[in-house]
């Protein structure tokens, strides 16, 4: 088995399509915390943006009282899935590989429109594209982080409060947790989009319930998933 | 909110006495109007009780002939008693605010209701604590002048009347009243309840609630929902639950006010000095443990308790005026004055909308009060002040406050706009000699010039003989009517645009402000967002349903 497994691993030469099998690829944990997450953040929108006074779907107790609480949630789920992160090694699949960016980018432009294939196939390796990772990228390190750290400093305002005047108290916190807002529903805007680009408009929003996907497998993987995490293949 | 007090039955019928029937039977000005009935075991707080039985004393069997009388009486067992009220404001009439450096108390002032009381005294000084106050030739240092019963008197029979006589039209004035029998009153006093207080206080500016909006007879018999402190169902708080008291010294005076409390509650027992809401709720009564409670006990540091807790002004059935026209004051009918009541308050009372002697009147109740940051400091104008008429209304009193200073809260305030006489030659308010049977008192000749003329030269001012009007505004902080804590003012009634607190600046108001050019950029970027999204899937679709399509674009 040793033997195989290290003559199985030896890569693949390029282009070569491998076997394609249905996989699971986002674990149980992270179809939980990507969908809490989503509700979260949807939750957080509407009852911010009530907080705002942008409309008036609700009184402002309640929208602050769901806001807070929908964000101490979140920071809740934030920590531990940092902690995931990290302790899976799944943080890998965030790195940018600015080499595929060009290509990915032409497929959006062009491409997506006249139904060539996606220029990148998920492995079990990277289940991102360059463009993909990029953006989850500035999601979690730029809009995320400007949103709940803003966000608790304006939640921890009244401990803060006195000592704060004139802009640089409370209107510079809000001027960043209003514009990260509101770029955080772009980002949303544009990524359940994207989720319609799949190869048909509710593919990718299926694998992220199911959690499985088709994809190629080098033998190694196949043979790796077999032998140590059978449960992630779909008995077909 | 309707208030269950009943009506209580007028004994003086304040209506000057000449052309009486064109002047309906009201209780405003002139008297201590209604004759509040007594409410029976009202909560001193610690005083409460009494070890004393009055009847049995030797020294008030009596007979009395005159309320000083009774006044010595008091004096043989309360020896100490006389010094103590004659530090009071009660007695002096008098105060030096110890942070503005200004000389204030009714002596001093000049505010637009009935604008002062100097020179007035014989009318005036019915509401103040001593006998025979008529001119500047009271004996401020005479014990037995002293009224003790005016707040002590728990029969309800005892009554004061105008020190000196008014006008000849003044003449039909407390007819027809019951002696007072000194001996029952001197034998059934006791610690002073809301009608004592209520006497005068709840008659400020010249009538039922005139004055202060916060302070009228509905309080004498309130319900919970008008009063959750005073109401009779509810712990029935004399005056002096709150504004506590040491050697006859009343805390909680308007004259100088603590905006801020930091302290709370004390050591118990300890507070004798204030009349803050922190001194027996604390100074974070609110649930510490949910997120509201926290927020809202934070607020506490920025708002007053008052902003919240009394959501309207005048809740209790009896209105308050809002808006004073001086200048419309000594319009005759056949050569007499009178009166209009144009305005029925909720109680079903109608109120003088104008009256010879007083002008136009405007009143409101049950309304939303105005929010200012306020330190506990108020500026006078006084006599004194030379007036910017460019400043229109002339404050009468400023509120000091600012948001940067942690000793100011947003307070509420009830706003009194008033054209008084002024001297718009020499740039002063003017005192006016209302009250008094010569020919120069407006009460009786309704000769403004002539009157102020005689109010200046008793207080040796000088006027240039000019009258005008001034347009003017008065602040009073807003205190009593706290509501039950359901119908505490709501989070959104602020946090809106154009809220309550519309006027508060030097804030950050989530819900009212905003950075109007990023909500602008924001909608902008996401309709661009949306655009473009729209406009890629069209593409995509009409490619991928072939509706536009060239061979050559067929991937490879
Ligand atoms: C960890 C995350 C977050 C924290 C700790 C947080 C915290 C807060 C706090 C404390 C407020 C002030 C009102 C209140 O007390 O409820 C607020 C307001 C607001 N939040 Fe958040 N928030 C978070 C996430 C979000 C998200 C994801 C959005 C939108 C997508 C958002 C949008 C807003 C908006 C628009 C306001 C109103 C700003 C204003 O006008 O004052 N927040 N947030």
């Amino acid at each position: 088995m040793e033997a195989e497994m290290s003559q199985a691993s030896a890569v693949p030469p390029p282009g070569i399509p491998q076997p394609r099998r249905s996989v699971m690829i986002y674990t149980r944990y992270e179809r939980f915390w990507h969908w809490s997450q989503a509700a979260l953040i949807f939750i957080l929108a509407v009852s911010g943006f009530a907080v705002h006074g942008s409309f008036t779907l609700m009184d402002f107790r309640t929208a602050v009282l769901i806001h807070s609480s929908a964000a101490v949630a979140l920071i809740v789920l934030w920590i531990f899935t940092t902690f995931w992160h990290f302790t899976t090694t799944a943080w890998r699949h965030y790195l940018p590989d600015v080499r595929g960016l060009p290509a990915v980018i032409r497929f959006y432009v062009w491409g997506i429109l006249v139904g060539a294939p996606h220029p990148y196939s998920k492995t079990l390796k990277r289940k991102q594209n360059a463009l993909q990772s990029l953006a989850y990228l500035s999601f979690m390190v730029i809009i995320g982080p400007a949103l709940w750290a803003s966000g608790i400093i304006y939640l921890a305002y009244p401990l803060w409060g006195q000592w704060a005047t004139g802009i640089l108290g409370l209107p510079t916190v809000v001027f960043v947790h209003t514009a990260a807002a509101d770029l955080m529903m772009i980002f949303v805007i544009i990524h359940i989009y994207m989720t319609t680009t799949g190869k048909t408009f509710t593919h990718y929003v299926k694998t992220m319930i199911t959690g499985y996907d088709t994809i190629e497998l080098t033998p190694a993987e196949a043979a790796y998933l077999e032998e140590e995490e059978v449960s992630r293949l779909a008995k077909s | 909110m309707a208030s269950t007090h009943p009506i209580v039955p007028l004994l003086f019928i304040a209506t000057l006495g000449w052309n009486a029937t064109a002047i309906a039977a009201t209780a405003e000005h002139s008297a201590p109007a209604a004759k509040l009935q007594p409410v029976a075991d009202q909560n001193s707080g610690s005083l409460s009780g009494g070890t004393a039985d009055h009847t049995k004393f030797e020294a008030l069997k009596g007979p009395f002939q005159t309320g000083a009388d009774v006044t010595k009486a008091c004096l043989t067992c309360h020896n100490k008693a006389g010094e103590q009220v004659m530090k009071s404001v009660h007695w002096t009439w008098d105060y030096r605010n110890p942070r503005t450096g200004q000389l204030l108390g009714k002596k001093n002032v000049i505010n637009n209701f009935c604008t002062n009381a100097r020179g007035n005294e014989g009318m005036c000084a019915q509401c103040h604590a001593g006998y025979g106050w008529t001119d500047a030739t009271f004996d401020f240092t005479d014990q037995a002048r002293i009224d003790c019963l005016v707040c002590h008197d728990r029969t309800a029979t005892y009554y004061r009347l105008p020190n000196s006589r008014g006008s000849a039209i003044c003449g039909v004035l407390f007819e027809n009243l019951a002696p007072i029998d000194f001996a029952h009153v001197a034998q059934n006093v006791g610690l002073p309840g809301r009608e004592n207080c209520g006497t005068c206080h709840f008659n400020g500016g010249g009538g039922d609630g005139v004055k202060h909006g916060d302070l009228d007879s509905s309080l004498t018999r309130p319900s919970k929902a008008l009063d959750v402190h005073m109401a009779v169902a509810g712990p029935n708080f004399a005056c002096t639950q709150c504004h506590v008291s040491r050697h006859h010294q009343i805390a909680g005076s308007r004259y100088d006010m603590v905006a801020h409390d930091e302290t709370g509650l004390g050591k118990p027992g300890a507070r004798r000095d204030v009349a803050t809401c922190e001194s027996c709720h604390g100074t974070t009564p609110h649930p510490k443990l949910s997120l509201i409670g926290w927020q809202l006990n934070h607020h506490a540091e920025r708002v007053a308790c008052q902003t919240c807790h009394i959501p309207r002004i005048a809740r209790g059935g009896v209105a308050t005026v809002t808006d004073w026209d001086w200048s419309t004051a000594g319009r005759l009918i056949d050569g007499k004055g009178y009166a209009e009541e144009k305005y029925v308050q909720a109680d079903g009372t109608p109120r003088h909308t104008y009256w010879s002697i007083k002008g136009n009147f405007k009143w409101d109740e049950n309304f939303v009060p105005t929010y200012q940051w306020f330190d506990g400091r108020m500026v006078y104008t006084t006599a004194d002040t030379k007036i910017d008429a460019k400043q229109s209304p002339v404050p009468i009193n400023v509120v000091k406050g600012d948001p940067g200073d942690p000793n100011s809260r947003i307070w509420p305030f009830k706003q009194v706009r008033t054209k008084v006489p002024w001297d718009p030659v020499n740039k002063t308010l003017v005192f006016n000699h209302l009250w008094g049977d010569d020919d120069t008192a407006f009460w009786g000749n309704f000769d403004l010039v002539k009157s102020v003329s005689a109010g200046m030269k008793l207080e040796n001012r000088p006027f240039s003989g000019t009258l005008g009007f001034l347009d003017t505004v008065s602040n009073w902080p807003i205190t009593h009517m706290v509501a039950p804590k359901g119908d505490a003012v709501g989070c959104g009634e602020c946090h809106k645009p154009k809220g309550r607190l519309a006027a508060i600046t030097g804030v950050y108001l989530p819900g009212r402000d905003g950075f109007g050019w990023l909500d602008t950029l924001g909608i902008i970027a996401l309709s661009l967002t949306l655009a473009g999204i729209a406009a890629h899937a069209a593409i995509r679709l009409a490619l991928r349903f072939k509706i536009i399509w060239r061979p050559e674009w067929r991937p490879k």
